[in-house]
């Protein structure tokens, strides 16, 4: 870097020696700022784990290091509370939210990326606002539609809409669709391939990263959800997903704090293997919604 | 021809569309009109007039919803997002590990909502977490963090820096998009490390500042999760009665945020035609700042780049 040379000098000019040491320093420094804050980042989750395999006696104590290892918490907090039905539940909301999501979605953020038609910039701008309003405004009003059907207490209030596209994900793959030239679309049509082959023969190859940025997403929003199962099933504990169960252990096992960090450790640990297999994707959907501003 | 291309484009629409009319247009109608009603989930809606706005301004958890909600606006959002920025200019700093360091930073993004929090209410608990242990270690007497009306809030901050890694990554990418010419430019006029941040950095980046804020406040608006579980669980209240918890809002309602007294109101009092008062309320407070966003960005325009 030429930066330090150029800065005008106090008094004499710094000798090479000098900018070099202020360069170690300088290395030094902003290295530890870097390690303190990731012990910071965590430690949470590492006291959570050793919470989590001591005895239910020891972990009500302020120790932080277990006297002993009890890995058989994970397999006891199987046995005493309803987690396999949790997970269960979990991962079928999860699942099937992210393909029918996929499903409905892409045709529709390939319509607003790449096509021309009347209503577009309407559509696309009640779009971004079903994405940005928050879901309370419409909340009351939803919950009495789905129990007028009998629906409440299961899943499907939060699973049938994704049939019907999601804003955040269209929008999400929208901004993905545009970064596709549209010479490799005309190509195809001169070639005789109809909108919905050239979508699927076409856009849908090009497209991988972008489609597996919103799939993450869905994925990780369903698998996270709280507000949407403590609406829709919180009066059928049959329908619970993992988030809500957690959030209720703490008062039906409220001395066995290990079993409660047990489980909060096996809620998180899906979502960073998910992470750990897909971190490319991932990073490039969050950069994708936020830096073209 | 131009007919054809048109119906073509809204069959590929088609579901978005009955899904924005049935799951969005149509309840934000109906709680229009709810709002101007008195029922619960047994009775039938009654016409009651303005009646529930003007009980709005009689409800002191209300205004001290608003007012917690307000405190996140002015306190929660700028800290997450000078915190973003400062931890994308330390990553965009280090010549080794920057890769690790990202990793570590970005992950507890991803944590479940409730997961966290619990892990939060854990690592403060005023008389044997860690924190206030380590506290005591170094001299200092902790405070009573999620127990405390004065802490909870700030103890929601603490949570939500840990999870800052997404609106890391939105910087990160602004931030290793300044032009490289730009710095050297500045370099040449003798500029410090401090005068290129002030001078290069922050004025290129500043589109994405304000997507930043905007969409912290719409977050905000909407902030549930945490603060709820929170509440319940720093209560050490068993959760009974199908998940809604007497304990929302714990300590003396220092957490009830806006949606989480909207959602109490509706599900716990039954007062539906008064929450829909309150999501009329919130609906046009959001769509206000949605506007702001829609009419300054140029991501969301909807013509072609």
């Amino acid at each position: 870097m030429t930066t330090l040379l150029d800065r005008p000098a106090p008094a004499a000019p710094p000798t090479i020696r000098q900018v070099r040491r202020q360069h170690r320093l300088a290395w030094i420094a902003r290295h530890s700022i870097a390690i303190v804050l990731a012990i910071m980042f965590l430690t949470p989750v590492v006291y959570l784990f050793l919470l989590s395999v001591m005895t239910s006696d020891q972990a009500l104590t302020s120790d932080y290091w277990p006297n002993t290892w009890h890995f058989e918490n994970y397999v006891r907090v199987f046995e005493v509370t309803p987690l396999p039905r949790y997970l269960l539940n979990t991962v079928i909301y999860a699942v099937s939210a992210t393909v029918l999501m996929l499903l409905s979605s892409v045709p529709a953020a390939y319509a607003l990326a790449k096509l021309k038609f009347r209503g577009r910039n309407a559509m696309f701008l009640t779009v971004l606002c079903v994405m940005m309003l928050p879901p309370q405004v419409v909340t009351v009003p939803l919950y009495l539609m789905w129990a007028r059907y009998g629906l409440t207490g299961s899943l499907a209030p939060l699973i049938i809409p994704m049939l019907f596209g999601d804003a955040f994900c269209i929008f999400l793959l929208r901004q993905f669709l545009l970064t596709i030239p549209t010479d490799y679309l005309d190509a195809a049509r001169v070639d005789g391939c109809g909108e919905w082959r050239t979508l699927i023969r076409v856009v849908l190859p090009m497209a991988r990263p972008g489609i597996a940025a919103a799939a993450l997403f869905q994925f990780f929003f369903a698998w996270n959800d709280y507000y949407g199962p403590l609406l829709y099933t919180s009066e059928n504990e049959n329908s619970w997903t993992l988030s809500l169960g957690l959030a209720s252990f703490h008062g039906v096992h409220h001395v066995d704090w290990n079993l409660v960090t047990a489980a909060t450790v096996l809620a998180m640990t899906p979502i960073v293997v998910v992470f750990f297999f897909a971190q490319k994707a991932f990073v490039q959907g969050v950069t994708l919604t936020g830096v073209k501003g | 021809m131009r007919l054809r291309r048109n119906l073509t484009a809204w069959s590929f629409l088609a579901p978005a569309l009955i899904g924005i009319v049935v799951f969005f247009i149509y309840p934000l109608l109906s709680a229009v009109y709810f709002s101007f009603t008195k029922f619960d989930l047994l009775t039938v809606p009654e016409w009651v007039g303005l009646a529930n706005y003007r009980r709005m301004g009689e409800d002191p958890f209300l205004l001290q919803s608003i007012r917690n909600t307000l405190w996140m606006v002015v306190v929660f959002v700028p800290i997450r997002i000078v915190s973003a920025i400062g931890l994308s200019m330390l990553l965009t700093q280090l010549k080794r590990g920057a890769g690790f360091f990202r990793t570590i930073f970005y992950l507890p993004a991803l944590a479940p909502p409730v997961a966290a929090t619990i892990a939060f209410v854990y690592l403060l608990k005023p008389g044997t977490g860690p924190v206030n242990t380590f506290l005591a270690w170094i001299g200092i007497e902790g405070p009573l963090w999620f127990n405390s009306p004065e802490w909870s809030k700030p103890s929601l901050v603490l949570l939500g820096l840990w999870g800052i890694g997404d609106l890391m990554i939105i910087f990160l990418a602004a931030v290793l998009g300044v032009p490289a010419s730009l710095y050297e430019a500045a370099a040449l006029d003798g500029a410090n490390a401090w005068h290129r941040f002030r001078y290069v950095t922050l004025p290129t980046i500043q589109p994405v500042i304000l997507f930043a804020s905007v969409t912290g406040v719409i977050y905000t608006l909407q902030y549930f999760d945490q603060a709820a579980v929170a509440g319940s669980i720093a209560s050490g209240q068993a959760v009974t009665g199908g998940g809604i918890s007497s304990a929302f809002g714990f300590p003396e309602g220092s957490t009830f945020t806006y949606p989480l007294w909207l959602y109490t109101v509706g599900f716990r009092y039954n007062a539906l035609g008064y929450a829909n008062a309150m999501a009329v309320a919130l609906f046009v407070v959001a769509l206000s700042v949605t506007v702001i966003l829609l009419r300054r960005s140029k991501a969301f325009s909807g013509e072609e780049q």
